[in-house]
């Protein structure tokens, strides 16, 4: 596939909760090797736009084109099957188990086996490979320490390395960088830098923006599940619907 | 405060270090340490049979080994992938009556009906079960406590299969010895094949199916699928126990599917120690033969299997197995603080 292609489109895709709508008739498209940031107040509708894009949550409407495949009406299973994989704002690791036995079921996956044939070792050495990848210390013993006993940073790399052991063609990060100190945040950026050097298409639904902004070229801003604004960041911050959204209706210049 | 206070410390023994499944032994003695577990429960079960005394209780050891199959698979089941199943007893129905059907409309033997029954009532469960499976916990125990009652009330109703009477008359297996070692055997491999496989990289995702079904699913793995096969697999062993029991006895009848297969499994499965699958055969080791002396009471042997299970979860929640394990396993000693 060339760099550049359209890769993921999203059409209109709507969604109410009783007499709340959540999302309405949002549309988007990614690029390959595009790194998208969606931000937006919360409760803005960016966790359930994902849920809509993934299959994990049903839509009233609108469509999702990826890969080159109308995905609209599969199942959450069939679409990760597929090479679209998320992480989980509410991570549920297996506490009891080290973490680098959390990969297992992922890279029992079919797809999973079908991406690692050739790849040397069992897949425990193939977990622990993917888990040094995304920053656990193979020295230090990490990737064998217990789930239940990492520190937050760890867990939230967890959840990405579970994405890497799909072999995904795009990564959809939600909220990765919350509830982490700074100098987490720091150590996470090169790892999606990297990741996206590497090729891999990322969409990322952030608070921090000062931080988003370092690595995505694109930007989506949500407003009680609306779209009001798309472009890269800087020209997106200036926009006065923006600033609203973030800032409130008295904030003047 | 001030005052002198104890508290208890408990430290892993040194063969416990290991690495994940490859356990370092380094001696004999310590060889004999970890398999001597292992050893006690195939050997006490295989000699079993010739230490009970007399007929009466050899019988008794043919239903603790019916019982315990149906406790082991419940555990999987529950423990293992969030299904909490009720119905036990669907299973013992669904296996009992296909089998004792074959033998009695075809004439097949033994050793033909049973392997069928086996086999075709797990699937039939299965299929039965499928529209339950998106539901977890306590929806689902609700639901699948409802299979044999509604089984049950259809035979009743319709007449089919003997309707309330039952069919009897069935071949029955070739002696008490083929009877208790069939069974037994059966125990055994299921107990440590179950052990073996929720081990495996399929036991994870197994278990992720009870609190991670959205990691099962954002891997690109189909939830409803495994939880399937999950049931299959307890179908099987269930299914096994109701065809054995329909040659035990060479009878077929509203009684396979008695709501005491579906409580007594469970009440095993607390007091033996949930998610150890061996220790729900222990449980039903010493239910089993209380339920014997109990047996004057008949229908009330019910209440007791109840009472039991509230005591233990209230009082001791990790049941037997889960205890003496930890006892096996780590030295425990007081401190001074």
């Amino acid at each position: 596939m060339e760099k550049g292609e359209v890769f993921l489109q999203v059409r209109g895709v709507a969604k109410s909760f009783g007499g709340v709508r959540a999302v309405s008739g949002v549309s988007f498209e990614l690029r390959k090797g595009d790194i998208l940031g969606i931000i937006g107040p919360n409760g803005s509708g960016k966790t359930t736009l994902v849920n809509l894009t993934t299959g994990f949550a049903k839509k009233d409407s609108g469509e999702v084109i990826f890969d080159g495949k109308n995905i609209s009406k599969w199942p959450a299973h069939k679409i990760a099957a597929a090479g679209l994989a998320r992480t989980f704002q509410v991570m549920r690791p297996y506490h009891t188990l080290p973490a680098y036995k959390n990969l297992i079921p992922t890279l029992y996956s079919p797809r999973a086996r079908q991406n690692a044939e050739g790849k040397l070792g069992d897949r425990d050495a193939v977990a622990i490979d993917i888990l040094e990848e995304v920053g656990f210390e193979r020295d230090a013993y990490v990737p064998y320490k217990m789930a239940g006993s990492l520190p937050l940073g760890y867990l939230k790399r967890l959840e990405l390395a579970r994405c890497l052991a799909m072999y995904p063609k795009l990564i959809i990060c939600d909220e990765v960088f919350s509830g982490l100190s700074m100098a987490e945040i720091a150590s996470m950026i090169p790892l999606l830098e990297r990741l996206q050097m590497n090729g891999m298409t990322l969409i990322m639904i952030e608070h921090r923006l000062k931080e988003l902004f370092q690595i995505a070229n694109r930007v989506l801003v949500l407003n009680f599940g609306t779209k009001i604004a798309e472009g890269i960041p800087e020209e997106v911050m200036k926009k006065k619907e923006v600033r609203k959204a973030y800032l409130g209706e008295e904030w003047e210049e | 405060m001030g005052e002198m206070t104890e508290r208890k410390k408990r430290i892993d023994r040194g063969v416990k270090v290991r690495s994940d499944t490859i356990y370092a032994v380094s001696s004999p003695k310590e060889l004999i340490y970890l398999s001597a577990p292992r050893l006690c429960l195939i050997f006490g079960l295989l000699l079993l049979p010739l230490i009970v005394p007399g007929l009466y209780w050899q019988r008794v050891v043919c239903l603790f080994g019916i019982y315990a199959l149906l406790a082991v698979g419940l555990d999987f089941m529950a423990n293992y992938t969030g299904l909490n199943c009720l119905g036990m007893a669907f299973f013992v129905g669904t296996g009992g009556y296909i089998s004792g059907m074959l033998n009695a409309t075809f004439e097949l033997p033994v050793a033909i009906s049973i392997p069928i029954g086996t086999v075709v009532g797990a699937l039939l469960c299965t299929f039965a079960f499928l529209p339950t499976l998106p539901l977890k916990g306590v929806y689902f125990a609700v639901i699948s406590f409802m299979y044999p009652l509604v089984f049950a009330r259809i035979i009743a109703a319709t007449g089919i299969f003997g309707g309330t009477d039952g069919i009897a008359g069935l071949s029955i297996l070739p002696n008490i010895w083929v009877s208790q070692y069939l069974i037994l055997g059966v125990l055994l491999i299921c107990t440590f094949g179950l052990r073996r496989l929720v081990n495996e990289d399929i036991g994870l995702v197994f278990r992720g199916l009870k609190d991670n079904d959205q990691t099962i699913r954002a891997s690109g793995m189909n939830i409803i699928f495994y939880k399937a096969l999950a049931v299959f697999i307890t179908a099987l062993m269930g299914c096994f126990a109701g065809a054995y029991l329909s040659h035990l006895y060479g009878w077929v009848g509203l009684s396979l599917l008695a709501m005491d297969f579906s409580i007594f499994p469970l009440a095993a499965v607390v007091i033996g120690g949930p998610g150890t699958i061996a220790g729900p055969l222990i449980g039903a080791l010493i239910l089993v033969p209380a339920s014997e002396m109990l047996r004057a009471f008949a229908g009330l042997r019910i209440i007791f299997y109840s009472i039991l299970i509230v005591l233990f979860i209230l009082f001791w929640s990790e049941g037997l197995l889960n205890w003496a394990r930890r006892k096996y396993e780590q030295f425990e000693y007081l401190v001074r603080i």
